[in-house]
């Protein structure tokens, strides 16, 4: 289970995160939606641990996050699997040496054989043929990145998965299919995942649950036929604008 | 005028808060490096690969710089030793100014663009696209994978291409005057030896040593603390040779004055 309690964080003068409370239970996928800017991706790397807050707590399996130390913060990072906005595939690395690289066990990375046959397992989780394998990240498309990035994530095995921005940049057939990706991974692999972005109908599509972040926020919470129906201004103002009408 | 004079204060105040933070912030990089020794097994190999970038990718400019420094060196005394002075000093001087100063020096200041300005421009790279926090977040430590092996290959690397450079300036320099001085190869070679002392070649290695610590680790700490975009990687990359030519040249004085006395 992940708890964010009061969390805060500022950037000089910049108010990012103003006591962010959010609780994402185990198994559940929760959408954490919200205009850009409004520190979505801040909140995801603090529950990894790449920003420490300002206030407040992430509390991972019962772990405090920010008062970890080296040796407990990569165990606890290890069973967490996050995709990158941009894919951050390692650019001197083909893909193959970039997924091996998310074998968090060292008798997996060690082992040519299970390493081999565990990438090449990931490659097929994300659809991707084996002659994916050697190529550069380059050398793909931004859809394909995604997926290689997803691959690397899930190749560790993990409990959680956090999605950063999963969708931004790709045309909508190409969103349709992460977004299925992102449901079934969800479901074969049974993790726990927060999805952060501003997609709504990705969200609606995928998540159990959708949260809302605004000005620093939560500032509502629920399932997708909940946060339909929500009352909240800030909700309404966000669906209308994103659904133009359009049937959820 | 007392207005002036605080804002001038807090500019002040700010400049030497930022330049401690900077300090801070180097310090906990190096700490960190430190912390990655431990993890030889992913470091070393990595090490041996830039190794080898570092090595065979910079020997032609540094046989190049070589070459000219010791035979412009040697045309140069030959111009200026006229008269009474014998013509074997050409020979120590070609000698000495190459081991001393040029070799090192030279090597260094070209290195700081080559590999200073190519470890910061890769790092920054990878820091705004997020492939430092990748790593992180993967549960590897950037340091063992990244910082570790660029700057021991810079301390193994460099010394050995200064003492090339330093061979390779002598001979240049031997074959400059030969040409254009009227000077035997007993000359030179007498010149060479009379004012030579075994502690010039440690002298020029640990230079050279120096250098590549400050070649290294500087360039490692900008590309690393790398911020906004594109155009922090250009500022990282320019910012990293400015500050590794000038830390070359205060050290460059520094060992002058504290071996050589």
């Amino acid at each position: 289970m992940i708890e964010i309690k009061q969390l805060a964080k500022r950037f000089g003068a910049q108010v990012i995160l103003d006591g962010v409370d959010l609780t994402v239970q185990e198994g559940e996928t929760m959408a954490l939606l919200g205009p850009s800017g409004t520190g979505k991706s801040v909140l995801l790397k603090h529950i990894i641990g790449l920003i420490r807050p300002d206030a407040g707590e992430v509390i991972v399996d019962g772990q405090n996050v920010a008062t970890l130390g080296r040796k407990e913060l990569s165990a606890l990072r290890s069973t967490i699997g996050y995709v990158f906005q941009n894919g951050a595939l390692f650019d001197s690395m083909n893909v193959y040496e970039n997924i091996r690289l998310g074998l968090t066990k060292p008798e997996e990375f060690g082992n040519k054989e299970i390493a081999e046959a565990r990438v090449a397992e990931c490659l097929r989780l994300v659809n991707l043929v084996p002659e994916t394998l050697k190529k550069m990240p380059a050398e793909l498309s931004g859809g394909m990145k995604k997926r290689v990035g997803i691959a690397r994530a899930i190749a560790g095995r993990p409990k959680y998965l956090l999605y950063d921005e999963p969708t931004s940049g790709l045309d909508p057939v190409n969103s349709d299919i992460i977004d299925a990706l992102i449901k079934r991974l969800d479901t074969e692999l049974g993790v726990t995942s927060i999805m952060v972005t501003h997609d709504v109908r990705g969200a609606f599509r995928t998540a159990d649950r959708i949260a809302l972040l605004t000005a620093g926020k939560v500032v509502a919470v629920g399932t997708p036929a909940e946060f339909r129906e929500s009352k909240v201004p800030e909700v309404r103002a966000f669906l209308e604008r994103d659904f133009d009408n359009e049937p959820l | 005028m007392s207005a002036i004079a605080a804002q001038l204060q807090h500019r002040t105040g700010r400049a030497v808060l930022d330049a401690l933070a900077a300090v801070g912030r180097f310090a906990q990089l190096v700490a960190e490096m430190g912390r990655g020794l431990a993890e030889w097994r992913i470091w070393l190999p990595r090490t041996r690969d830039e190794c080898w970038s570092i090595g065979v990718g910079s020997l032609f400019i540094v046989l190049l710089i070589s070459s000219f420094a010791g035979a412009v060196t040697a045309l140069q005394a030959g111009y200026q030793f006229t008269g009474n002075i014998p013509i074997y000093v050409v020979g120590s001087l070609v000698t000495e100014s190459i081991v001393l100063e040029l070799g090192p020096v030279l090597v260094g200041l070209v290195l700081a663009g080559r590999i200073g300005a190519r470890y910061a421009a890769e790092l920054g790279t990878m820091r705004v696209t997020e492939q430092i926090d990748a790593l992180e977040s993967l549960g590897r430590a950037p340091s063992s994978h990244l910082l570790v092996p660029r700057v021991m290959a810079c301390l193994i690397m460099i010394p050995m291409l200064v003492i090339i450079a330093d061979v390779v300036g002598v001979a240049a320099g031997w074959l400059a005057a030969k040409q254009a001085l009227p000077i035997s190869d007993q000359d030179f070679a007498y010149g060479a030896r009379v004012y030579w002392r075994p502690f010039d070649a440690y002298y020029s290695v640990i230079k050279g040593f120096f250098f590549a610590g400050a070649i290294g680790l500087i360039s490692c700490y900008r590309g690393f603390t790398t911020k906004q975009g594109a155009e922090g990687v250009g500022r990282a990359t320019t910012g990293a040779v400015v500050t590794i030519s000038v830390v070359i040249l205060l050290l460059d004085t520094l060992l002058a004055k504290l071996l050589l006395n």
